[in-house]
């Protein structure tokens, strides 16, 4: 074996070593019985118990759910439509202006995208009336407006890496344009779509910045109400929280994978 | 109107532009106006309405900047609250540092990603998906709680200084939470994965027949290095350092959670701005300087996507 | 009915772009018609308007009598096979076949008899409910053709259809193809770049460079007797020279080339000024190689030496030096007792054709 590879290999290891080290440190101090987080009292999992005694726990990460069903639902559909119209419709007025909305809000920082919305639903309010209070709706908004952009994007791939002429070949045996997004279209980006729909969930969990900018008094998400609590410093609950997220997270993708590959064998 | 325009028919090249019927039409219309105008609503609209902020005068009321036309219907607008920024030493030493603190830890991201990147290319097909999983994998699990794992890590009494000193290498504990060492560990942590996607993409692309063949020619591994793989490498090397970058200059929580109280990146300042000291004015004004800045950034990763794209269609 | 196709005047603009440039055509009723030429010679944009996925920017087109011009592709008499074939991945040989007749509201008994037909047109059924992804290129093929004739259109398009095959089977698969023309009538209009290909397939092939068609005629036409150098060079290999007119008789056109430093002798009909500059060409087969030189008269004869050689089995390929340093390309049959058997390099060697061999190109 070379030099180079043997330098590869532990680059590899070392980066790999370096994202998941921490994790599983969280994972084996969330069954840490000290209350003192970094200090080893015993094995015990009273942290999860104590979990799911907190009604503030509880109640944000039903809120934080909610928000991130109906954002990434939203923002399938909008999205979809958004990455029709950009990989089939062909030049349109306006395109140039919104293919640049699109895949903006995927590269703005967080905090300017959470103020600009913040200051929006203000002078909506001050005009309108509406929305009278900031929680749910709003930030299912925001949420909606910046993760249709990446379900645009990934639809927008699908479709062009997708032959054209299957549509064309529905519309020339007699299917109507409509019909033909039905029947051939939307089957082939059924995939791409539950993608999408799955990212735009996680975002949606994952923000802090731009909730705690576009939610008013009384609805805390969970990355808030998290958020509040590790500025104080490491605690054992968190990482029992942690723990449960991580342990989820995994399977599902682990789960997603094995599907997908053995979807991939014929 | 914009939209009407939009959905117009025009002599195109787009499959569904030979649409004939009005319910066809009908369904074009919609699919093209209802995300254009959500985004037009919120998306556009609010930069327009943080400009028109940022030229306000704060006052003490519900919200909190005079209005820009007053009762008379006179235009009142101010650009107090940028000379301000230009003036305020604080505020360009704080742009001054994001900048730097970003650009260093996409350099360090680059490092470590880059060899990681080359290694999933040149491992077997078979490995290199589960590879490239585990690279994705973190991206699921709640950023907030990823940042807070390194905090029991770092702390004066975490877990690599406990171990440290139980091995006898130091005596004291080494201050590392609160410092621009966390700072950097927390955003290449973070932003690792967003480098080395795009670096994998493109040498996964490439084809390992040049380098052998600038061998074959006489060059040694590191001229073959430079000379082939890095100058095909540049697209990813591009896209990923922007992916990097640009989100690291407007992060929040890690210098929060991670940095010290001197180390004052934008992103806090702006935060701090409008919830702490509720200067709405100047925290848009703030917000309008750090877009200024990414400007040419965020062009140039929009250009490479819409390239890559195009080659990959 | 010699124009059941009816194409007039029409031309496609793409931007600053022609891609079909006032194109005038007329296809008869069970005609199988090639439109060749290399790519972006506007083929393709042609047959997209036949099909109705591109309306011209003007001219007008009409199919049995009726003007399909901005008619849509899902109204039209005319189906089509695509060069990916387009089979839709997630639906079975069966559901793909039928996909036509469901959109036409057709019972499903009904539905499922046609299917039936066409998969035994094809050759397909043992293979009713497999999935797309587990046929041959050659069996996606021929599900793409049942697909598109299961609506018995009066106009197939066929877009390179065999490119997507290896050598052996793209053989096979062209007779089939011409059977079931043969068997169903119905009008073929073929879109491909290679020769061969049309020339087997086709009544009628169109040339078509740079959006305009160079010359329309029968494979044999097109062959023997090109309008024009582009279509000369387009099928086969041709030898041209350049020369001047230096006298018209009735049937026959005399002329002195200095390439070959002759006098050279062409049939044909058409007017020409004594003194006009014009290539004459040559097809390679038509050229006859000997060892002494001919008597007749009436041929043309140069003199030239073995430049190169090459066995190809059946027949060999020669290139010779003229005197003038030209070079000419020739090719014969290894007939036994073919004196070009013994032909070596460096020999020299007498060429010669007949009069009718030489063509006049226009530009």
């Amino acid at each position: 074996m070379s030099s180079k590879s043997r330098f590869i290999i532990s680059t590899l290891a070392f980066g790999y070593a370096f994202l998941y080290l921490p994790l599983l440190l969280v994972v084996l101090y969330s069954f840490n019985d000290s209350s003192i987080a970094t200090i080893w009292g015993g094995f015990s999992t009273r942290w999860y118990g104590e979990l799911l005694q907190n009604d503030l726990i509880l109640d944000a990460a039903l809120l934080s759910l909610k928000v991130a069903v109906t954002s990434a639902t939203a923002a399938t559909l909008f999205g979809t439509m958004a990455g029709l119209a950009l990989a089939r419709f062909g030049r349109f007025k306006g395109r140039t202006l919104f293919s640049g909305m699109i895949s903006s809000p995927m590269v703005m920082p967080e905090v300017i995208t959470g103020l600009s919305l913040l200051l929006l639903f203000v002078t909506l309010q001050q005009f309108t009336g509406w929305p009278g209070q900031r929680g749910f709706s709003t930030i299912t908004i925001a949420h909606t407006t910046f993760s249709m952009a990446y379900v645009a994007i990934i639809v927008q791939s699908r479709l062009l890496g997708m032959d054209e002429s299957l549509e064309e070949a529905a519309m020339d045996l007699g299917g109507k344009p409509l019909r033909v997004v039905f029947d051939i279209t939307l089957p082939l980006i059924a995939p791409a779509m539950v993608a999408g729909w799955l990212l735009s969930f996680t975002l949606s969990l994952d923000d802090l910045v731009i909730a705690s900018f576009v939610s008013g008094p009384g609805s805390t998400t969970l990355p808030m109400y998290i958020f509040s609590k590790v500025k104080l410093g490491v605690s054992p609950d968190i990482n029992a929280l942690a723990t449960l997220i991580i342990v989820a997270v995994s399977t599902g993708v682990a789960l997603a994978w094995l599907i997908m590959r053995r979807s991939a064998r014929p | 109107m914009v939209i009407l325009a939009a959905a117009q028919r025009r002599d195109s090249d787009g499959l569904m532009a030979t649409t004939h019927n009005s319910k066809d039409e009908l369904w074009r219309r919609f699919a093209l106006a209802a995300p254009y105008l959500w985004l037009l609503v919120f998306f556009l609209a609010p930069f327009a309405i943080i400009l028109k902020i940022s030229l306000a005068d704060p006052v003490i009321a519900q919200p909190p900047f005079t209005p820009t036309f007053d009762a008379t219907g006179h235009l009142s607008i101010t650009a107090d609250n940028f000379r301000f920024l230009l003036t305020d030493k604080l505020y360009a030493i704080t742009y001054l540092r994001s900048v730097l603190m970003a650009a260093m830890a996409t350099v360090l991201c680059l490092s470590l990603g880059f060899p990681m990147a080359y290694g999933i290319a040149r491992t077997q097909p078979a490995t290199r998906g589960l590879l490239l999983l585990l690279i994705v994998l973190p991206f699921w699990i709640s950023f907030l709680l990823r940042v807070y794992a390194w905090m029991g890590l770092m702390n004066n009494y975490g877990v690599i200084n406990n171990f440290l000193m139980w091995a006898g290498l130091i005596e004291q504990p080494i201050q590392m939470m609160y410092t621009d060492f966390a700072v950097f560990i927390g955003l290449v942590y973070t932003y690792l994965p967003f480098m080395v996607l795009p670096l994998y993409a493109t040498l996964e692309r490439m084809d390992l027949d040049l380098v052998e063949a600038a061998q074959d020619l006489g060059a040694s591994r590191t001229r073959a290095f430079w000379d082939i793989t890095w100058p095909l490498a540049r697209p990813g090397v591009i896209a990923g350092c922007l992916l990097v970058f640009i989100p690291a200059m407007g992060e929040y929580v890690i210098p929060y959670l991670l940095g010290g109280p001197e180390s004052l990146l934008i992103g806090r300042v702006l935060f701090d701005e409008f919830f702490v000291n509720r200067d709405w004015p100047l925290a848009s004004a703030v917000a309008i300087v750090l877009l200024l800045l990414l400007v040419v950034p965020i062009v140039l990763l929009q250009r490479y996507q819409a390239s890559d794209q195009d080659s990959s269609a | 009915m010699k124009d059941f196709i009816k194409i007039r005047g029409v031309s496609k603009h793409f931007g600053d772009f022609v891609a079909v440039d006032d194109v005038h055509l007329d296809i008869g009723k069970g005609e199988l018609f090639s439109i060749l030429g290399g790519s972006g010679c506007g083929k393709t944009t042609l047959l997209r308007m036949l099909a109705g996925f591109e309306i011209p920017s003007s001219g007008k087109i009409e199919i049995d009598g009726n003007d399909v011009t901005h008619q849509a592709p899902y109204d039209r008499p005319v189906n089509m096979m695509f060069q990916s074939y387009a089979i839709f991945p997630h639906m079975n040989v069966a559901r793909n076949i039928a996909y036509g007749l469901q959109k036409e509201g057709i019972a499903k008994a009904k539905i499922n008899k046609r299917v039936d037909e066409m998969l035994a047109l094809v050759q397909l059924e043992d293979f009713k409910t497999r999935k797309p992804d587990q046929l041959s290129g050659g069996q996606r093929q021929r599900v793409a053709l049942a697909r598109a004739l299961i609506k018995r259109p009066k106009v197939l398009l066929l877009d390179e259809p065999l490119a997507a095959l290896d050598k052996k089977l793209r053989e096979r698969t062209q007779f089939e193809l011409m059977n079931i023309q043969d068997e169903l009538g119905i009008t073929f209009v073929v879109v491909t770049h290679d020769q061969e290909e049309a020339m087997t397939l086709s009544s009628r092939i169109a040339v078509m460079d740079k959006g305009r068609f160079q010359q329309v005629g029968t494979p044999k036409e097109i062959y023997e007797f090109p309008d024009n150098r582009f279509v000369a060079d387009f099928i086969g290999t041709i030898n041209t020279f350049e020369a001047v007119v230096t006298r018209m008789l009735d049937d026959r056109i005399e002329l002195y080339s200095d390439e070959t430093g002759t006098a050279i002798t062409a049939l044909g009909k058409q007017l020409f000024e004594v003194g006009q500059q014009v290539e004459v060409a040559v097809r390679p087969e038509k050229i006859f190689l000997s060892k002494d030189k001919p008597s007749n008269d009436e041929d043309t004869c140069v003199a030239g030496v073995v430049d190169d050689l090459g066995y190809l089995g059946n027949r060999s390929l020669y290139r010779i030096r003229l005197e003038t340093g030209k070079i000419v390309q020739a090719s014969s049959q290894n007939r036994r007792r073919s004196v070009t058997r013994f032909l070596e390099w460096d020999e020299p060697v007498w060429l010669s054709w007949r009069p009718r061999s030489a063509v006049i190109l226009m530009d």
